[in-house]
C-alpha cells in the first residue's frame, strides 16, 4: 500500500471513530451544553429579545444577591470544614484497619451514597424537629429544657448537605491514605514522633492531594444544591440556587434568573481555577522536594 | 498503616469510638424512617406505640404516586436503554482513538457530572420550552440521559481500556465482520461492566430530582419530583413508607454487587 493510501486509510478510520462517539456528544450537546450556552444568551436580552446588560445591573444591585452569595459561600465552606473534621479521621481509621475490614466500613459509607437525596433529606426533617429524636434525647439528658430549632434554618441545611458530602469526601482522602508507604511511618515512629505528631507532619502531607480531591469535590458540589436548602431551610437559607428558583417561579423573570445562573457558574469555574491552580503548587513542591 | 503505634491504645479506641459516632451519623436518617413507616399513627412518633401497614396501603393505592412510580421506573429503563449504548460506542471509540481528541471528548461527555443540577435544570427548561417539550417524557428524559452519560463513562471507558484488543484482531483476521467481532467477541466480554453501567444509569434517573422538579409536570411528573413537593408541604409518614421501600432495594443492588465483585476476585 503506498503511503499516500494508508494515510487515507488512518483518516477514514479516525473519522468512523469519530462518527460512533457523535450520539453521546449529540445528547450532551443538546442537553447540557446547549442549556448552559442559552443561559448565557438569555443572561444578556430583554422582553423583547434585544441586547441588554440591565439583567445583571438588576441582581447586581439587589441586596438578596449579595446575601444569596454569602449564604451559599457560607453553606460551602462550613460544609468543607466540618466534612474534614469528620471526614479525616474515618479515613484515617479505615486506612489503619485490615483491607477486608475497611471494605466491609466502606459498605456502610457507601449505602447513604446511593440513597435518594429526598429519603435522606425526609429522615434529618424526622430527626431534627421540635419534637424529633435528637431533641428528645437532648432533653433527656439533660442537655437542654427547651427544643433546639435544629431544622428549617441554616443548621439544618447544613447537617443536610454535610450528610450528603461527607462519603464523597472520605472516598480520596481514604485511597490516599492507603497508597501511604507504612515503612514511612514506622520510621517517624522509629524516630520518636507521637501518634499526633506523626499524622500532623506525615500523613496528612502525603495525603493532600486526597484531601484536595474531596474538597474540590465538596465544594464545587455544595455551591449548587437545590433540594437541601428548599426543603431543610424551610424559606428561611436562600443561597443562589434558591433565589434562581424564585426568580424563575415567583416573577418569572428568565433574564435576572438566567444572570444569577451565570453568577453561578463563574462561582463554580473560579473555584475549579482556584483548586486547579492549588494542585498544580502541590505536584511542583513535591517534584522539587 | 499505623502498625507502629500498635501501643497506643488510647488513641486506637478513640479514633475508632469517633469513627463510630460519624458512621452512625452517615447511618441515622436512613435507618429512622424504617420503624416510621410501620407507624399506625398520623404523627411521627418515635418509637410508634401502635403498627400497622397503612402508610404502604396509602402509597400502593394511591393513583398519584403510582403513576409518579410508573413514570420513573420506565424513565429509568429509557435513560439505561440510551445512556448504555451511547457511551459504549464513545468509549469504544476513545479507546481507539487515544491522544488529545479523545482527552478533550472524555472531558466533554463527563463536563455534565460538575455542572450544578440547577444550572442543567433551568437551561434545559429554556431550551424545552422553546421546543414546546416542557412537561413531557422527552424532555425528562433528556436531562437524565445527560447526567447518566459520565456515569456509564465512568464505568465502561476503564473496562474498554483493559479489554485485550488483539482478540478482536484476531477475529476479524479470521474473517469475522465488524459486526460479528462486536458481537461474538466484544459484547459478551464486557457483559459484567455494561450491566453495571446499565443499572447505575438506571439508579441515577431513578434518584434525580432536580431536572424533574423544574422539566417534568402532570403525567412526567417522577417519584422523587412528587415526593420534594409533599416535603415542602407537609411531612406525611407515606414517605416513610417510600423511604424504606427505596433503601430495601437499594441495600439489596449494593450487597449484590459487593458479593459479585467478591466471586470475581476469588
Amino acid at each position: 500500500m503506498s503511503a499516500a493510501a494508508y494515510l487515507q486509510d488512518a483518516r477514514r478510520e479516525r473519522r468512523f471513530y469519530l462518527s460512533l462517539a457523535l450520539p453521546a456528544l449529540v445528547l450532551v450537546g443538546f442537553a447540557a451544553l446547549l442549556p448552559v450556552a442559552w443561559i448565557l444568551r438569555q443572561s444578556f436580552l430583554d422582553l423583547g429579545g434585544n441586547f441588554t446588560t440591565a439583567n445583571y445591573g438588576k441582581i447586581l444591585s439587589s441586596g438578596l444577591t449579595w446575601s444569596a452569595l454569602g449564604t451559599t459561600l457560607a453553606l460551602s465552606g462550613t460544609t468543607l470544614v466540618l466534612c474534614m473534621i469528620l471526614g479525616i479521621p474515618l479515613a484515617l481509621t479505615l486506612a489503619s484497619t485490615s483491607t477486608r475490614i475497611a471494605n466491609r466500613v466502606l459498605i456502610l459509607i457507601m449505602l447513604p451514597l446511593w440513597t435518594s437525596i429526598l429519603v435522606r433529606t425526609y429522615g434529618w426533617l424526622v430527626l431534627l424537629r421540635k419534637d424529633g429524636l435528637v431533641n428528645a434525647a437532648l432533653q433527656s439528658l439533660g442537655l437542654t429544657d427547651a427544643p433546639l430549632p435544629l431544622v428549617y434554618n441554616f443548621n439544618g441545611t447544613l447537617i443536610g448537605m454535610v450528610h450528603y458530602m461527607l462519603p464523597l469526601f472520605v472516598l480520596p482522602v481514604y485511597a490516599a491514605m492507603r497508597d501511604i508507604d507504612s515503612n514511612i511511618i514506622r520510621a517517624a515512629a522509629s524516630m520518636g514522633a507521637g501518634l499526633w505528631h506523626c499524622v500532623r507532619t506525615v500523613i496528612l502531607p502525603l495525603s493532600a492531594g486526597g484531601i484536595l480531591s474531596g474538597s474540590t469535590i465538596v465544594f464545587i458540589y455544595t455551591l449548587g444544591f437545590f433540594i437541601t436548602p428548599a426543603v431543610l431551610g424551610g424559606g428561611k437559607v436562600n443561597p443562589i440556587s434558591i433565589r434562581i428558583d424564585r426568580t424563575l417561579s415567583t416573577f418569572q423573570d428568565w433574564g435576572s434568573a438566567s444572570a444569577l445562573g451565570v453568577l453561578l457558574l463563574v462561582l463554580v469555574l473560579l473555584t475549579g481555577a482556584m483548586l486547579f491552580a492549588t494542585r498544580w503548587f502541590l505536584n511542583r513542591g513535591t517534584r522539587h522536594a | 498503616m499505623l502498625d507502629a503505634y500498635q501501643d497506643n491504645r488510647l488513641s486506637k479506641t478513640l479514633l475508632w469510638s469517633f469513627s463510630a459516632l460519624v458512621l452512625l451519623f452517615l447511618m441515622l436518617p436512613t435507618l429512622i424512617v424504617v420503624p416510621l413507616s410501620f407507624s399506625a399513627s398520623d404523627l411521627l412518633e418515635f418509637p410508634p406505640r401502635e403498627w400497622s401497614l397503612r402508610w404502604y396501603e396509602s402509597f400502593f393505592m394511591s393513583s398519584a404516586w403510582m403513576a409518579a412510580l410508573r413514570t420513573s421506573l420506565i424513565l429509568g429503563i429509557l435513560t439505561a436503554a440510551v445512556a448504555v449504548p451511547a457511551s459504549f460506542l464513545a468509549c469504544f471509540a476513545l479507546n481507539r482513538l487515544g491522544g488529545r481528541t479523545a482527552a478533550g471528548i472524555y472531558a466533554l461527555l463527563l463536563s455534565p457530572s460538575v455542572t450544578p443540577g440547577i444550572l442543567l435544570a433551568i437551561g434545559l427548561f429554556f431550551v424545552l420550552a422553546k421546543l414546546g417539550l416542557v412537561g413531557t417524557l422527552t424532555g425528562v428524559l433528556a436531562g437524565h440521559v445527560v447526567l447518566a452519560i459520565p456515569v456509564a463513562v465512568i464505568v465502561l471507558y476503564p473496562a474498554l481500556n483493559r479489554f485485550d484488543w488483539a482478540q478482536a484482531q484476531a477475529a476479524r483476521s479470521l474473517g469475522a465482520s465488524w459486526f460479528q467481532t462486536m458481537g461474538g467477541i466484544i459484547l459478551p466480554q464486557l457483559g459484567l461492566s455494561l450491566s453495571t453501567a446499565a443499572l447505575m444509569a438506571f439508579l441515577t434517573s431513578l434518584d434525580e430530582a432536580v431536572i424533574s422538579i423544574f422539566v417534568a409536570n402532570g403525567p412526567s411528573s417522577t417519584l422523587p419530583k412528587l415526593m420534594f413537593i409533599s416535603l415542602r408541604d407537609q411531612i406525611d409518614p407515606t414517605i416513610a413508607a417510600i423511604s424504606t421501600l427505596w433503601t430495601v432495594l437499594i441495600s439489596g443492588v449494593v450487597l449484590f454487587f459487593n458479593l459479585r465483585d467478591r466471586g470475581q476476585n476469588a
